[in-house]
């Protein structure tokens, strides 16, 4: 009976999705311990009630209607940061490591806020030039990677700079007069806002609630279902997996590499543009740092275990976590805190490996132990 | 033109200090992309050690003070890396990135609690350093010597008879080319990639504060170092891996650099009209080029990025 339990237990642990998911709750928690240490430090007094705050974010709120209404909130930042992620976990099947997709992102939020607000352009459009200048930023990293051997993380850091202060001269023409951020694309061009279909009566009237929250989970899925079920996702797997073995079996490997980043810089310009066509933020043509969103998308992709489905909870989780930091008594705690506890979650994303190896280890050794028991019986 | 040639040579002492670091790190067989990161880290200890100097201290001890807190900080935070990579195994694309991203968010917390334990309504991420600075340049006539520039150069020479000239120099780049034929001799592999990674997260850390002390005296945490560490590393690869050619090619960036902050002080390229964004981006299109046409034949050290491992072969 008791060995029966054991049995079960075993076989659970040792699939990998189950495997996976421990693994993220681990660096979870772990995560924020030591971002609950880092609060003790500063100021042992609140240290409980301000991590407490962050898990709550929009919780906070006593009526559920504006509970609701920063829940909106939450996922509307969370779907870019879902693309963004999706944008690095794609890549990351071909082996690729999009650090870009930062200055993708920032292409995207270029070119769809310059065809909102220079051109008056309708949503579908500012769209489509999101996805393509995003696109653009990944097929650059992609010929310097297959064709000039150039290492796809430090071309993709130059282009975020080099995209940062791009965006920045080009939307100097459709800024406000009196500050540095550009124009509100609803009171310039509302026909460039993304349609809500009726979502936001769902969030207590939250207009920055869009269809862009469910396109994102639907690309998400939309990859899982090309990377497990089609032949260009097995070839991008197998191109990740091992080059040349890819290329002699006939796969282009070159061809598969630059379409790879073409898609993942497409996605995260996509991304851009889900946030910047609802509304819900303007951009600041004097911001002198590459937007953290690219970045967070690294926190999240591989939090969600490097599965698109994944993903779309871990994403979730790491701009709840990022909102909620908002919320922190800003004069006793700073808000980054957040930030430190996504940036020890990756960290500690570095030792996933490890961590099945130790556990499969462990299940073997302990088959074995049991298999030695059955014999002496 | 002093101007110029100052700024020049401020940043491709930078540049020297932390393509080194990459240069040590990558030759035992570990990638150092958390360079930014050991930057910002070494930064931070350097900066608060200034604001918390008296100025009245003698400019020697204010400048061996400020390098070794700025080591230790850079050193301490290079463990990380070394431990998830080496001993871990972790991916170390991964462990650099994050590493790059702690750095940013803890310099930004530390500095914003302590500026709010000083004032509760200072909730800037800013150290400031005015005074105690002045113990870092000399002037020359109208040329303002940095102590740092010595330092780089020093380093430079250092490295080059370290790495070429010692038994240890010798023995870590054989871990970074074939760290199983290095294990077969008796070469411990694992310690001399701890010590390649130690010795970029000491340079790295020096070179950190030579960053944010050139032209500024207070330093804005939440930015980081703009990216510096990868410019470094773009540096590393032009240099081929080699300290010398390193020295050469961060005086070239260390020009484009130079450029974005005193291109107005010229009155040809201040009558061209350019927007200011332009020269900023000017050292990242250059990298990208020069890696374009250097990457093809890279010289890189064959083992880099590889976890070793005893049992594989």
């Amino acid at each position: 009976m008791a060995s029966n339990k054991t049995k079960a237990k075993e076989s659970f642990l040792s699939k990998p999705a189950v495997q996976s998911i421990l693994a993220a709750l681990l660096c979870i928690v772990l995560g924020l311990l030591l971002g609950y240490i880092a609060l003790l430090i500063i100021e042992p007094k609140g240290a409980t009630e301000a991590i407490i705050t962050i898990l709550k974010n929009y919780f906070t709120y006593p009526t559920k209607a504006a509970a609701m209404k920063y829940l909106g909130n939450t996922l509307v930042k969370a779907a870019p940061l879902l693309m963004c992620a999706l944008s690095i976990q794609f890549c990351y099947q071909a082996g690729l490591f999009n650090i870009g997709a930062a200055g993708q992102y920032v292409a995207g939020a270029g070119a769809a806020l310059f065809c909102a607000l220079k051109l008056g352009l309708p949503w579908i459009i500012c769209l489509l030039a999101a996805f393509v200048a995003g696109g653009l930023f990944g097929i650059i990293v992609g010929f310097l990677k297959s064709y000039l051997n150039v290492n796809e993380v430090i071309s993709g850091i130059m282009l975020n700079w080099i995209g940062l202060y791009s965006v920045n001269m080009l939307l100097s023409g459709v800024k406000e007069t009196a500050s540095p951020y550009t124009v509100s694309v609803a009171s310039v061009n509302p026909s460039a806002i993304l349609p809500s279909l009726g979502m936001e009566k769902l969030f207590s009237n939250n207009k920055y609630v869009t269809i862009a929250i469910p396109l994102a989970i639907l690309i998400a899925i939309l990859l899982k279902v090309v990377l497990s079920k089609t032949v260009f996702g097995y070839e991008i797997k197998a191109t990740g997996m091992a080059k040349d073995a890819a290329r002699y079996s006939g796969m282009k490997e070159k061809r598969n590499v630059i379409i790879t980043l073409f898609i993942g810089g497409a996605l995260a310009g996509l991304g851009a543009a889900f946030l910047f066509l609802t509304g819900y933020e303007q951009w600041s043509v004097t911001q002198s740092s590459v937007p953290s969103m690219g970045f967070n998308g690294i926190a999240a992709s591989f939090l969600g275990g490097l599965d698109p489905i994944g993903t779309i909870f871990a994403s979730y989780f790491i701009q709840h976590i990022t909102s909620g930091g908002s919320y922190l008594d800003k004069n006793i705690y700073p808000s980054q805190i957040s930030d430190f506890i996504s940036a020890i979650i990756i960290y500690l994303c570095g030792f996933v490996l490890f961590f099945k190896l130790y556990l499969n280890g462990y299940l073997r050794k302990l088959k074995e132990k049991e298999k030695e028991e059955g014999g002496k019986k | 033109m002093v101007l110029l040639l100052q700024y020049t040579l401020l940043f491709a002492s930078v540049l020297i200090l932390v393509a080194l670091g990459g240069c040590f790190s990558e030759h035992s067989g570990v990638i150092n992309l958390g360079l930014e990161g050991i930057m910002v880290i070494g930064a931070l200890g350097g900066a608060l050690t200034l604001k918390y100097l008296s100025s009245d201290a003698p400019a020697f001890l204010i400048v061996l003070a400020v390098i070794i807190a700025s080591t230790i900080c850079g050193v301490l935070y290079s463990v990380l890396l070394a431990f998830a990579c080496i001993n871990l195994k972790a991916d170390q694309t991964l462990v650099g990135t994050a590493l790059n991203m702690l750095a940013a968010a803890a310099a930004t917390v530390i500095v914003k609690s302590i500026n709010m334990a000083e004032n509760p309504d200072n909730v800037s991420s800013t150290v400031q350093y005015v005074n105690t600075k002045k113990a870092l340049v000399m002037n020359i006539g109208s040329f303002q010597f940095n102590w740092f520039m010595l330092v780089a150069l020093l380093a430079l020479i250092m490295a080059y008879v370290v790495l070429y000239k010692t038994r240890f120099g010798l023995r870590l780049m054989a871990c970074g080319e074939h760290p199983q034929a290095a294990d077969s001799v008796g070469i411990n592999v694992y310690t001399m990639r701890w010590a390649g990674v130690l010795i970029s997260g000491m340079l790295g850390g020096i070179g950190g504060i030579v960053y944010i002390t050139a032209g500024v005296s207070e330093w804005k945490f939440e930015v980081g170092v703009a990216g510096f560490g990868f410019l470094a590393l773009a540096v590393m690869i032009f240099g081929q891996w080699k300290p010398l050619n390193i020295g050469l090619a961060a005086l070239l960036f260390g020009f484009f650099r130079a450029l974005s902050n005193v291109y107005s002080g010229f009155d040809f390229l201040a009558a061209l009209n350019i927007p200011g964004s332009v020269y900023n981006m000017m050292p990242y299109i250059i990298s990208l080029i020069v890696l374009a046409f250097t990457s093809s034949n890279s010289r890189a050290p064959k083992a880099e990025g590889i976890p070793y491992d005893k049992g594989s072969r």
